[in-house]
């Protein structure tokens, strides 16, 4: 089976914090990080190796730093890690993102492809979908248990506002995956030898054969138009006193607000 | 488009780095460098004290608009229920076209007839509906297939969805095919008059900025919407509207849904219709914590809330999850007990009329959303307040 997982260098945004003042984001000291959905996804495409053998390879697209992802992503135990890197992929949106992963998947060939449900920065959970189409495969989005992987098919647990539904796909097929599907592996000493030795592989947009007018910029339909804080109210009641005092005092207010 | 430094106006005071959400901006020979990394959000462009930062159009930036009229609401069922979002859609669907002077459409894949009646009453002026089997469970490919067709037919200039599991995973191929720009999980919808664009807010970076999308070129523009943050708009019983049966022919689906299997829990965990939500985070430290919320939301006839962290620490399943990871609520009173109040929880709750905190820490952020306080243990306060609620309602 040839598994590929995307993956995405990330700043680990629950460390984020806003500068009240001038109303801009504090980076300093802001970790990079696999995103925490793809970690599943890892470690999903790891067990499906471990069943029925082949290979896993990872791939981001990014800056040249990003390959700190993939060699974390080696030291997990992954064969083969992939950075797509271009000037000309600056500044792509969700769809040009998807257009350039898929024409590196293409490039690569796959069986299963796996993506974490969404990045922790952008929260879109658009681009393992688009990748889908892009390919002329079909998707499965938000898995949270693979439950049979056999010749050319798949059966999967997806995620729902109600419950989940049972769903079986051909193969090749994309799936992206929520946190309750696994738990990932921690780095083993010998992996983390591998990671520091792995070769990583590059690919500029002219080795996957990419249409220049798709890329970037260029190929992305959306702009950030502009960016501002998300607003805070602030009149509020801080009850003082003994703790059954303030207990007390917030019945009183809820029973004034006709609340009980 | 390009960001560009005027070197000979950068003084290299490294005001722009600070405010780069996305960490573009480096210091090469004393001066600002725009990376490659660039998100052309213009947020540098403001914060420069000299000026000096700048942008440029390039020629290949002018292309023609496509052209495109009406609004479209792909109205969402499950098991022939037609989820609130569908409803909520409509109302901000209406105050869009209205500003446009267009009309909206609903686009209805399952369900009855009865129901896209329904849709009308709720503001639709036009209903595309679809009843044949292949469409009855939802498998992305058959509703790709579907409403791409339908809007390469009719070029309506918007299409929005709910961004529910459903909208969010099967919306994006039409947008991949199409060539549509489409943006997640939308908490505001606008129309710039001037332009026609859809002006399209979201939260990013896990809830701590805000930011505005736009499609300048390319038609439908296409966006999901975050449930519960729309207002529905006035049902009238007696409006009228029209209907056109769509068949799906020649639609196949390389997925098939075998079982649909609903989780039922002893207590309501419909976060999004809950009228009162008692909610836990770390503080909590684990099940006895929440063992005391279950109580308090049994005294309060409640549904069960919490923040990711206790989520992440396996206390208590995902889909109690409140925030922008989890669900978006807003009930009429939600009690976040040993939430600090980190920026992914609050983006989720924020709506709420009234936000009653229960924190050790005097000093969580939680306390700044919060309508009412109580700096307290909550091992002490909320077995307290179940105690009083329950004399209170003569329980």
């Amino acid at each position: 089976m040839r598994i590929i997982v995307c993956i995405k260098q990330v700043p680990d945004t629950a460390e984020v914090r806003i500068n009240p003042e001038t109303n801009t984001l504090i980076r300093d000291g802001v970790p990079s990080i696999i995103n925490p959905y793809d970690t599943h996804a890892i470690e999903a495409g790891l067990q499906i190796k471990e069943k029925t053998g082949g290979k896993v390879t990872v791939v981001t697209m990014g800056p040249p730093q990003a390959e700190t992802a993939l060699r974390e992503a080696i030291s997990m135990g992954v064969d083969e890690a992939v950075l797509l890197t271009d000037r000309a992929f600056a500044g792509s949106d969700t769809w040009a993102t998807a257009y350039t992963l898929a024409k590196a998947i293409e490039h690569i060939g796959a069986d299963v492809i796996l993506c974490g449900k969404q990045a922790i920065d952008g929260d879109t959970a658009q681009v393992g979908p688009e990748i889908a189409e892009f390919l002329d495969i079909p998707h499965i989005a938000y898995i949270r248990k693979i439950d049979e992987v056999a010749d050319g098919r798949m059966v999967v647990q997806r995620l729902m506002d109600d419950g989940y539904d049972v769903v079986e796909s051909s193969l090749p097929v994309l799936l992206t995956v929520v946190r309750e599907l696994n738990v990932p592996r921690m780095s083993s000493l010998k992996g983390k030898m591998a990671a520091k030795k792995a070769e990583i592989k590059k690919l500029s947009a002219a080795d996957i054969g990419a249409a220049e007018e798709s890329l970037g910029l260029k190929g992305s339909p959306t702009q950030v138009r502009n960016i501002f804080a998300p607003e805070v109210k602030k009149d509020r009641k801080i009850f003082e006193g003994t703790a059954e005092e303030k207990v007390d005092a917030l019945i009183k207010e809820l029973v004034g607000q006709k609340c009980l | 488009m390009l960001i560009k430094v005027n070197r000979d106006k950068c003084t290299g005071c490294e005001s722009c780095i600070q405010s780069c959400p996305f960490d573009s901006i480096v210091m090469k020979d004393d001066k600002a460098e725009i990376t490659e990394t660039c998100q052309f959000c213009r947020a540098c462009l403001s914060v420069c004290p000299e000026g000096a930062i700048y942008e440029i159009e390039e020629a290949s930036d002018r292309k023609e608009k496509e052209e495109g009229t009406g609004v479209w609401v792909y109205a969402e069922q499950r098991d022939g229920v037609i989820a609130g979002v569908s409803f909520e859609l409509l109302g901000a669907g209406r105050s869009l076209a209205n500003k446009l002077g267009a009309e909206v459409s609903a686009v209805l894949f399952g369900a009855s007839e009865a129901d896209a009646r329904e849709l009308i009453r709720w503001g639709a002026d036009r209903v595309y509906h679809c009843d044949d089997e292949v469409v009855r469970a939802f498998n992305d490919e058959p509703y790709a297939d579907l409403l791409s067709g339908l809007i390469q037919k009719y070029r309506p200039e918007i299409v929005l969805a709910g961004a529910t599991p459903i909208g969010r995973s099967f919306i994006p191929r039409v947008a991949a095919r199409l060539k549509a720009g489409l943006t997640a999980d939308c908490t505001a919808l606008e129309i710039d008059e001037d332009s026609r664009n859809l002006l399209q807010v979201r939260p990013a970076f896990g809830g701590n900025i805000m930011a505005t999308i736009l499609c300048p070129h390319t038609r439908p523009q296409m966006a999901t919407v975050r449930p519960r943050v729309m207002k529905r708009g006035a049902y009238d019983e007696s409006r009228q509207g029209e209907i056109i049966p769509v068949k799906a022919d020649n639609i196949k689906s390389r997925t098939k849904v075998l079982e649909t299997i609903k989780e039922v829990s002893d207590i309501s965990v419909n976060l999004q219709e809950a009228n009162v939500i008692v909610s836990g985070g770390r503080g909590t430290g684990g099940e006895k914590g929440f063992k005391l919320l279950h109580e308090l939301a049994g005294a309060l006839g409640a549904s069960l809330g919490a923040s990711r962290a206790a989520v992440d620490e396996g206390w208590i399943p995902y889909r109690h999850q409140v925030g922008q990871t989890g669900k978006t609520v807003g009930p009429k009173i939600y009690i976040a007990c040993g939430i600090s109040g980190a920026v992914q929880h609050v983006v989720g709750m924020q709506s709420s009329d009234i936000i009653i905190a229960i924190n050790k820490n005097p000093e969580a952020p939680i306390f700044d959303i919060a309508t009412y306080g109580i700096v307290g243990d909550l091992f002490e306060i909320v077995p307290m307040l179940t105690k009083k609620i329950k004399e209170a309602k003569g329980l």
